[in-house]
């Protein structure tokens, strides 16, 4: 018998593994329809409805990267943007959760690529559907009146590209803490609305401030805050730099952490026995 | 058995005195044992006697922190990407994506591999019909049968050209056709490609003659050889015997028997 010796892996092999791994997370999304149809109406109910409604009672003075006035509908959505892919982080990372109680993780964890690169890959494939969502909503957001420049449609790629890993890797790291299945809904409560409410994604800061001083601050500290302003910034071609250093500091530890969680040797997972824990 | 090599570093499995602890419950104590080359290696044991933390182990799906394990020579902590390319791995859950049908299950372990879709299409193939699956290539997951879905584990875990098949109570929950078939299928990848495998059950009439066997038990290895030197190492009159009274101390010969 002739034993095989393994050179490392060549660039080519790593994007071939990237390749695999984005083809079978989108070919998930797209068997689920339900979860596609649910990732768009959450957003479009807030935007038909809660913005139709709360037009006349919330208004918004110019601020930047806004020039004059605008629509509610149009304020909000930035953080409807940012609502789609904090959702898909932690509805990839509730995957995840379910894929390690079933034992699918394990096929992905025993695979000889450096577990970093798969956990890697797996957030970028995560990302690139919550971008096709986004996408999505834009075009029917579109008939509602919500119209960016042309080209905010272009700039805003890059920051929903920071944004979903930010988001992302949040959510892969949220799903190292959650032993089973049953506890994630507990993520919803703790995690998902309060990072919702406490930003501006529904309304300025400065308003927050008038009424909460405390609040504001909690709003300021909150990542989430700063995906909503990296992205409405970026839909009208402009940056804003903190937002930016933030999403990508964050986006860096969360990813960090997430990787050390799932690592074999230091990480909670091996705590606990193991991706699929069974002994 | 398993010390009947002289080139210890290039056998396919190497474990030498491995122990590893949840909290302060030891789960394997001073495991030391090899597979051979072209050898099916049974790894017999009760519930709970250590056989799924031993596989978690060996496929790195978590650290040696007491012990080393070695694949081909590659030590698993050091050279992980090295020794995992060489491995198959089957596991005691089911790991297969369901809504996917078994071709794309196949090419997304391929993907994970580094393998391109050319070589990943012809490698799928052949492993498909090697386990007579190629008829199922198209159908979903979900419409197959518990031995079909085994079969493609096992397709899956030939596909990357593996030297060394770890199974984790591959025949659990099959009927006894279907196991039969999967232990037959096993054993053919032995005989005519020279594969080595490590099966892992508590099944007893897995075990054949010709196979190497080892005995765990609440963590440690209580026997290891042939089949013949295990049976022969307590006095017993076959595998079911000894391994009653490997298990239970207080089983005598009779009640073994």
């Amino acid at each position: 018998m002739t034993l095989t010796t393994s050179p490392g892996f060549s660039l080519r092999q790593y994007g071939i593994c990237l390749k695999g791994i984005v083809w079978r997370e989108n070919l998930r999304f797209l068997h689920q329809r339900e979860r596609f149809v649910s990732a768009l109406v959450r957003p479009l109910v807030w935007l038909f409805i809660f913005a139709a409604g709360f037009r006349q009672v919330l208004g918004v003075s110019i601020i930047p990267p806004y020039e004059t006035y605008v629509l509610y509908e149009v304020y909000i959505t930035p953080g409807l943007i940012a609502m789609i892919q904090l959702f898909n982080g932690m509805q990839s990372s509730m995957s995840m959760v379910y894929d390690r109680e079933m034992g699918n993780m394990r096929t992905l964890l025993v695979s000889p690529l450096p577990r970093w690169y798969l956990l890697l890959s797996k957030l970028i494939a995560g990302t690139l559907v919550s971008i096709l969502q986004v996408y999505t909503y834009l075009a029917i957001a579109w008939f509602w009146d919500v119209e960016p420049p042309i080209i905010g449609y272009i700039a805003v790629l890059p920051a929903l590209v920071l944004s979903g890993l930010m988001l992302g890797a949040l959510g892969m790291l949220l799903s190292s803490l959650i032993k089973q299945l049953e506890n994630f809904s507990g993520v919803m409560n703790f995690v998902i609305f309060p990072m919702f409410f406490a930003s501006s994604a529904l309304y300025p800061l400065w308003r927050v401030k008038e009424s909460s001083p405390l609040l504001y601050r909690v709003c300021e500290f909150n990542p989430f805050t700063h995906a909503v302003e990296l992205i409405r910034f970026a839909l009208y071609a402009k940056l804003d730099w903190s937002s930016l250093a933030v999403v990508v500091v964050c986006g860096l530890l969360f990813m960090v952490a997430a990787i050390v969680a799932y690592d074999p040797s230091r990480g909670l997972i091996a705590l606990r026995g193991g991706p699929g824990g069974g002994q | 058995m398993l010390e009947r090599d002289d080139r210890p570093g290039h056998l396919p499995l190497a474990v030498d005195g491995l122990s590893h602890s949840y909290g302060s419950r030891k789960a394997l104590d001073d495991v030391s044992i090899s597979v051979q080359p072209a050898t099916f290696a049974v790894l017999l044991g009760l519930n709970g006697a250590g056989k799924s933390t031993l596989f978690s182990l060996i496929t790195r799906l978590f650290n040696t922190r007491k012990g080393t394990i070695r694949i081909f020579g590659h030590d698993l902590n050091g050279e992980p990407g090295d020794a995992l390319k060489l491995v198959g791995v089957v596991f005691q859950a089911r790991t297969l994506d369901l809504d996917l049908s078994v071709m794309q299950n196949l090419l997304y372990h391929a993907a994970l591999h580094g393998i391109g879709n050319r070589d990943a299409l012809a490698s799928a193939n052949r492993v498909l019909e090697r386990m007579s699956l190629t008829d199922r290539a198209k159908d979903k997951v979900r419409d197959l049968s518990g031995g079909q879905m085994r079969r493609v584990e096992i397709a899956r875990a030939l596909l990357h050209k593996p030297r060394l098949l770890v199974l984790d109570e591959a025949t659990v929950g099959l009927d006894i056709k279907a196991r039969a078939d999967l232990v037959t299928h096993v054993r053919r990848l032995v005989a005519e490609e020279g594969i080595s495998v490590l099966w892992a059950t508590h099944l007893i009439d897995e075990v054949s003659r010709g196979d190497d066997v080892i005995v765990l038990h609440h963590g440690k290895v209580m026997a290891k050889g042939s089949l013949e030197a295990v049976v022969a190492s307590v006095g017993s009159s076959d595998i079911r015997e000894a391994f009653k009274m490997l298990t239970d101390p207080t089983a005598t010969h009779s009640e073994a028997a």
